[in-house]
C-alpha cells in the first residue's frame, strides 16, 4: 500500500511521517514515532486510554486517521511535564494514589487537561460527566475525581 | 482511618509510589510497548463456532502473501502430554492447558485459537488470517451449566469423566468434578429450625475487564534460548506454563515482566506467549502479539456463570442452625472453575453448627474461566447473603444484628475444615452499625438501603526478596512480585520500617526470572502480605550482617585497648551486644561505640565487602479477610435502571501499610462488584456467539455511574505477619452484588435472584 507524507506538530515539535491511509493516529504515535505513552485499550473508541488533544480538542487517537493530523497540533502525555516539574494533574494523580496499574492514567490526564482548559473550576458532577469516556477498572474512580478537583484548585491559584 | 502511629515511622503513611513519575508521564514500559530490532507483528486465527471438529486447515495462501514470515497451527507445537504439571502453588493438566492455547482436533468455544501468523505489519498479518482455509464439522454447543449437566447433553471432551467426591469414576459427562463439604448434621439442624428458606440464584458470565489487552513478545534465539516480555501477574508462572507447553526446561525460558495494565486474576494463564514463541522460532525473528478487545472477551477470562441453591434454617431467637448449598459453576471449555473457592466462602462469615455444601465444576462451550478477584466467592455470597437478609426480615431483625448474632469469630469452624484464627469480621459489623451512613435517614420513593458481608481466605505462597546495600546508605530491593497496584510502595515501606531508614532510601525493582528467586503470582491478595514478609526478613538479614561486622570491629578495638590484660575476656563484644534503633547501631557494653546505618554502608568495603540481605517466604499464618458493605440505591420504576446513591465499604485490613492503596483496592473491588450487580454479562445467542464484545456493550461502570466510594479500614492485626498485614485486594468484590440486591429489595419489595440486575430484569420483576 502506498504511503502518504504527513506534516504535523506533536507536543510543539514539527514532525514528518509516512503512513498508510488506513493507519490510525494511535498506531502512528505508538509504532512509528515511539510515543508509547498513549495507550491502546480497545481500539474502537470505548475506553479512552488513547486520549490525545487534536488542536486542543479531546479525541480518541484510535478513531483518528493519521492522515487527518496534517497541519494540526497533537498533544500527548509526553508533552505535559517540564524537564524539572510534573504538570499539576500528574502531581495530584500521584499524591492522591489515583492510579493503580496506570494503563488508563495518560488518557485520564489528557482528558482532564482538556476539561480544565474549558472549565477551570468544575464541580464533582462536571468532572464525572466529562471523564465518563475514560474507563478505569482499578480505582473505582474515587481518587481520580479527587485528584482532578485538587489539580483544578492548584492550577486556579497559580 | 489509619495514619502514622507512634509504633511505626513508615507504615501507615502515604508516600508517592516509586514508579509514579514513569506512569504519569507515559514512560513506563508496558508489554504492548515492547519493540525489538526486526520485530514482526502477529495475529491469531480464532474459531467462529462454539463447538466444531477441525477437519482441515490450509495455510498455503496465507504463507504466500508478501510480508508473511510464518504461519503456525497445532502441528508446530509438541504433542501435549495428559499429565499434571506443578506451577509453584498451582497445578495444571498440560494437555488441557496446551489445547486451550492452540486447538488440536476440536474447537470448544467461539474465539478458540487454531492458527497464527507473523508478518511485517499487523495489517498484513490480519489479511493473512483471512486467507487461511479451515473446514469445520459444526457440533451442537452447550451454553449453560444446567443444560451441560443433563444426561443427554452434547459432550465437550470425549474422555472427560466425573471425579465424584475425590474418586475418579468412568462416567463420561460434562461434570468434571463433584465435591462436598459437611459439618455437623444438616438434616437434624433443619428439623430444629423454626424458619427455613430455600432459594435459587443465577449469575451471568463476567469479565475481569482490565484495560490493557493481553500481549506477548517472544525471541527464540538460535542457541535455543527463549526470551519473553509480557504483561503478567507472575513471570515464573508464565515461564513454567510456556516451558511445559513447548517441552522445554524452565532454564531455557527467560521471562521479563513488563508493567501490567490490570489483571484481577486474568493475567495468570498463558494465551499468547507460547504462540509468539513458536512464531519466533519459525520466522527467526522476534514476534509481538497483542489481543484485540474482541479477543479479550471471546478468548480470555471470564469468571463463571453459575446456578446456586441455598437453604438456611434459623431459630426464632435468630440463631442460624443449618445451611445447605449446591453450587454449579461453568468452567468454560476446560475443567477448573473456582467452584471450590465458592464452597469455601459461601457460609464462612457465619458460625453455623450444621452445614453441607456441594460444588460442581461443569464444562460448557464458552472460554475457559480464569481467576477473577476472590474467584467464585462473589457468586456464592450473592446467594447466601440474600437469604440471610430474607431470614433477618422474617425474624424482624436488623440485618446487621442478624450478622452480630451469628457472625464467625476466632475458634469457629469453616465448612471446609479450617478453624478461624484471630479474624476481624465482627469488628466490620460493629463498624457498619456505628457508621454515620447506616444511621442516616434515606428518604424518598423507590429508594432502599442494603448491606452484605463477604469472606475471602487469602493465600500465602512463595516469595523471594534480595536487598543490596548501597554505599550512600540507601538500599536497592529486588522482588519478583508484579506491581499491579502500588506494591512497590507497600513492600519498600515494610523494608524501610524494619531497616530503620526512610522510605525514600529504599529503591524497589521488580525482576524477571533471571533476576530473582522463585516468586508466585501477584494474586490471592498475597503480595503485600507474603512478599512484604520476605522484605522484612531480608531487612533483618541486612541488619544481622551489619551487627556481625560491627561486633568484629568493636571487638578488635577492645582487643587493642586491653592488649595482653586479663580483663579482656570479660569485655568481648558479640553481635548480640550490638543494638539497633532508628538508623543507629550502639554497643550495649560501651555506650561510646556507635555507628549509623549510613556510616556502616559507606565503610562496607573496609568492613568485609558488600552487604546483601536475602530471604524467601512461604508464610502459613494467612489472615482471612472480611468485609461488610452498605449501599443506598434508587430504582427508576419506568426504566428499571438502578442508581447508586451512596456506598460505604468496611473491611478488616489487618494493618494498612499504605492506606491510600488499601483504600484503592477496596474502592476498585467494590466498583467491579457494582458492575457485576447491575450491568455486566456475556450475552450469547443460541449458537454460542457472544453479542456484546465491546466496552460499549459490555457495560462496565463509568465515572458518571458512581458516587464517591467511602471506605473504613478496620485494623485487627494478623498474628501471622510481623506487621499484622492481611491481604486486602480480593474480599471487597464479594459483598457488593448481594448488598445491591438487598437494597433493591428495600426499594421495590422484590427479591433479586439473578445477576446482573439489569433494567430489563428489574422491569420484569416490577411487572410480576
Amino acid at each position: 500500500m502506498p504511503k502518504v507524507h504527513v506534516q504535523t506538530r506533536i507536543n510543539g515539535e514539527e514532525i514528518d511521517f509516512l503512513c498508510e491511509t488506513r493507519q490510525s493516529l494511535l498506531e502512528i504515535l505508538r509504532d512509528e514515532l515511539g510515543l508509547t505513552g498513549t495507550k491502546e485499550g480497545c481500539s474502537n473508541g470505548n475506553c479512552g486510554a488513547c486520549s490525545v488533544l487534536l488542536d486542543g480538542v479531546l479525541v480518541d487517537s484510535c478513531l483518528v486517521l493519521a492522515v487527518e493530523t496534517a497541519g494540526k497540533d497533537v498533544s500527548t502525555i509526553e508533552g505535559l511535564a517540564t524537564p524539572s516539574q510534573l504538570h499539576p494533574l500528574q502531581q495530584k494523580f500521584l499524591e492522591h494514589a489515583a492510579l493503580q496499574c496506570g494503563i488508563c492514567t495518560p488518557g485520564f490526564i489528557m482528558a482532564a487537561k482538556a476539561l480544565l482548559a474549558k472549565n477551570p473550576k468544575p464541580t464533582e458532577h462536571e468532572v464525572r460527566y466529562w471523564l465518563a469516556g475514560n474507563l478505569c477498572r482499578c480505582t473505582g474512580y474515587d481518587k481520580i475525581i479527587r485528584a482532578v478537583l485538587d489539580a483544578a484548585a492548584v492550577m486556579e491559584k497559580a | 482511618m489509619a495514619e502514622a502511629t507512634a509504633e511505626y515511622k513508615v507504615i501507615g503513611t502515604r508516600p508517592i509510589r516509586p514508579d509514579g513519575a514513569d506512569k504519569v508521564t507515559g514512560r513506563a514500559i508496558y508489554g504492548g510497548d515492547m519493540r525489538l530490532t526486526g520485530m514482526l507483528h502477529g495475529k491469531v486465527l480464532r474459531s467462529p463456532h462454539a463447538h466444531a471438529r477441525i477437519k482441515s486447515i490450509n495455510t498455503a495462501k496465507a504463507e504466500a502473501l508478501p510480508g508473511v514470515k510464518a504461519v503456525v497451527t497445532a502441528q508446530d507445537f509438541p504433542v501435549a502430554e495428559d499429565r499434571i504439571a506443578n506451577l509453584g502453588e498451582m497445578a495444571v493438566n498440560v494437555k488441557l492447558l496446551s489445547n486451550n492455547v492452540i486447538a488440536v482436533d476440536k474447537v470448544l468455544y467461539k474465539g478458540h485459537a487454531l492458527a497464527a501468523v507473523a508478518a511485517t505489519s499487523s495489517h498484513i498479518a490480519e489479511e493473512a488470517l483471512g486467507l487461511i482455509e479451515v473446514e469445520y464439522e459444526v457440533l451442537p454447543a452447550v451454553l449453560n451449566v444446567l443444560d451441560a449437566m443433563k444426561e443427554e447433553a452434547p459432550l465437550l471432551h470425549e474422555h472427560l469423566t466425573t471425579t465424584e467426591l475425590g474418586q475418579k469414576t468412568d462416567k463420561r459427562s460434562n461434570i468434571a468434578n463433584h465435591m462436598r463439604f459437611t459439618l455437623g448434621d444438616p438434616a437434624q439442624g433443619f428439623r430444629d429450625a423454626d424458619i427455613v428458606i430455600e432459594r435459587d440464584f443465577d449469575t451471568a458470565t463476567v469479565h475481569q475487564g482490565y484495560i490493557e489487552p493481553h500481549n506477548a513478545t517472544a525471541l527464540w534465539n538460535e542457541d535455543g534460548h527463549l526470551y519473553l516480555w509480557t504483561s503478567t501477574q507472575g513471570a515464573f508462572v508464565v515461564q513454567r506454563q510456556t516451558a511445559e507447553i513447548l517441552g522445554l526446561s524452565v532454564s531455557k525460558v527467560s521471562v521479563t515482566p513488563c508493567e501490567i495494565g490490570g489483571g484481577f486474576g486474568g493475567k495468570i494463564a498463558v494465551y499468547l506467549e507460547p504462540v509468539a514463541a513458536v512464531l519466533s522460532r519459525k520466522s527467526g525473528r522476534p514476534v509481538k502479539l497483542i489481543m484485540s478487545r474482541i479477543e479479550e472477551f471471546e478468548a480470555t477470562g471470564p469468571t463463571p456463570a453459575s446456578h446456586i441453591k441455598v437453604k438456611m434454617g434459623v431459630k426464632k431467637d435468630g440463631q442460624i442452625v443449618a445451611a445447605e448449598a449446591s453450587l454449579m459453576y461453568e468452567a468454560g471449555a476446560f475443567p477448573g472453575s473456582p467452584v471450590g473457592a465458592g464452597c469455601m466462602c459461601i457460609f464462612s462469615p457465619y458460625a453455623i453448627p450444621n452445614m453441607q455444601v456441594d460444588g460442581y465444576d461443569v464444562v460448557v462451550n464458552k472460554p475457559k474461566t480464569a481467576a477473577y478477584r476472590a474467584p467464585g466467592a462473589t457468586n456464592a455470597a450473592f446467594a447466601s447473603e440474600t437469604v440471610i437478609d430474607e431470614l433477618a426480615e422474617k425474624l424482624g431483625l436488623d440485618p446487621l444484628d442478624m450478622r452480630r448474632l451469628n457472625g464467625a469469630k476466632e475458634g469457629d469452624r469453616r465448612v471446609d475444615g479450617p478453624t478461624f484464627p484471630r479474624i476481624g469480621y465482627m469488628e466490620t459489623v460493629h463498624a457498619a452499625l456505628e457508621h454515620e451512613h447506616y444511621a442516616s435517614p434515606l428518604h424518598g420513593p423507590n429508594r432502599g438501603r442494603g448491606v452484605a458481608s463477604g469472606f475471602w481466605f487469602n493465600v500465602g505462597f512463595q516469595s523471594t526478596v534480595v536487598i543490596n546495600v548501597n554505599a550512600d546508605g540507601t538500599v536497592s530491593l529486588v522482588e519478583g512480585s508484579t506491581d499491579i497496584g502500588g506494591t512497590r510502595a507497600s513492600i519498600a515501606m515494610q523494608a524501610a520500617e524494619t531497616l530503620g531508614i526512610p522510605y525514600e532510601d529504599v529503591r524497589p525493582t521488580v525482576a524477571g526470572t533471571d533476576g530473582i528467586g522463585f516468586t508466585d503470582v501477584t494474586g490471592g491478595s498475597r503480595t503485600t502480605f507474603a512478599t512484604g514478609y520476605a522484605a522484612h526478613e531480608a531487612s533483618l538479614d541486612v541488619l544481622r550482617q551489619m551487627k556481625e561486622r560491627l561486633a568484629r570491629r568493636w571487638d578488635s578495638e577492645v582487643e587493642k585497648e586491653f592488649e595482653g590484660q586479663a580483663e579482656r575476656a570479660s569485655v568481648q563484644i558479640t553481635p548480640d551486644d550490638v543494638l539497633y534503633a532508628s538508623g543507629v547501631f550502639k554497643c550495649a557494653k560501651d555506650p561510646s561505640k556507635t555507628m549509623t546505618f549510613k556510616d556502616v554502608s559507606a565503610q562496607m568495603a573496609r568492613m568485609g565487602g558488600p552487604i546483601t540481605g536475602r530471604a524467601t517466604s512461604q508464610p502459613r499464618g494467612i489472615g482471612g479477610a472480611f468485609a461488610t458493605h452498605i449501599v443506598d440505591v434508587e430504582v427508576d420504576p419506568e426504566t428499571g435502571k438502578v442508581a447508586i446513591l451512596r456506598y460505604t465499604a468496611i473491611q478488616d485490613v489487618g494493618r494498612a501499610i499504605h492506606p491510600s492503596y488499601a483504600e484503592g483496592q477496596i474502592q476498585g473491588g467494590a466498583v467491579q462488584g457494582i458492575g457485576w450487580a447491575l450491568n455486566e454479562e456475556y450475552v450469547y445467542n443460541t449458537t454460542g456467539n457472544m453479542a456484546n464484545t465491546s466496552f460499549l456493550d459490555y457495560r462496565m461502570p463509568t465515572t458518571l455511574d458512581l458516587p464517591m466510594i467511602d471506605t473504613v479500614l478496620v485494623e485487627v492485626p494478623n498474628p501471622g505477619h510481623p506487621y499484622g498485614v492481611r491481604g486486602v485486594g480480593e474480599v471487597p468484590i464479594v459483598p457488593p452484588v448481594a448488598a445491591v440486591a438487598n437494597a433493591i429489595y428495600r426499594a421495590t419489595g422484590k427479591r433479586m435472584t439473578q445477576a446482573p440486575m439489569s433494567p430489563g430484569y428489574i422491569l420484569s420483576k416490577l411487572n410480576e
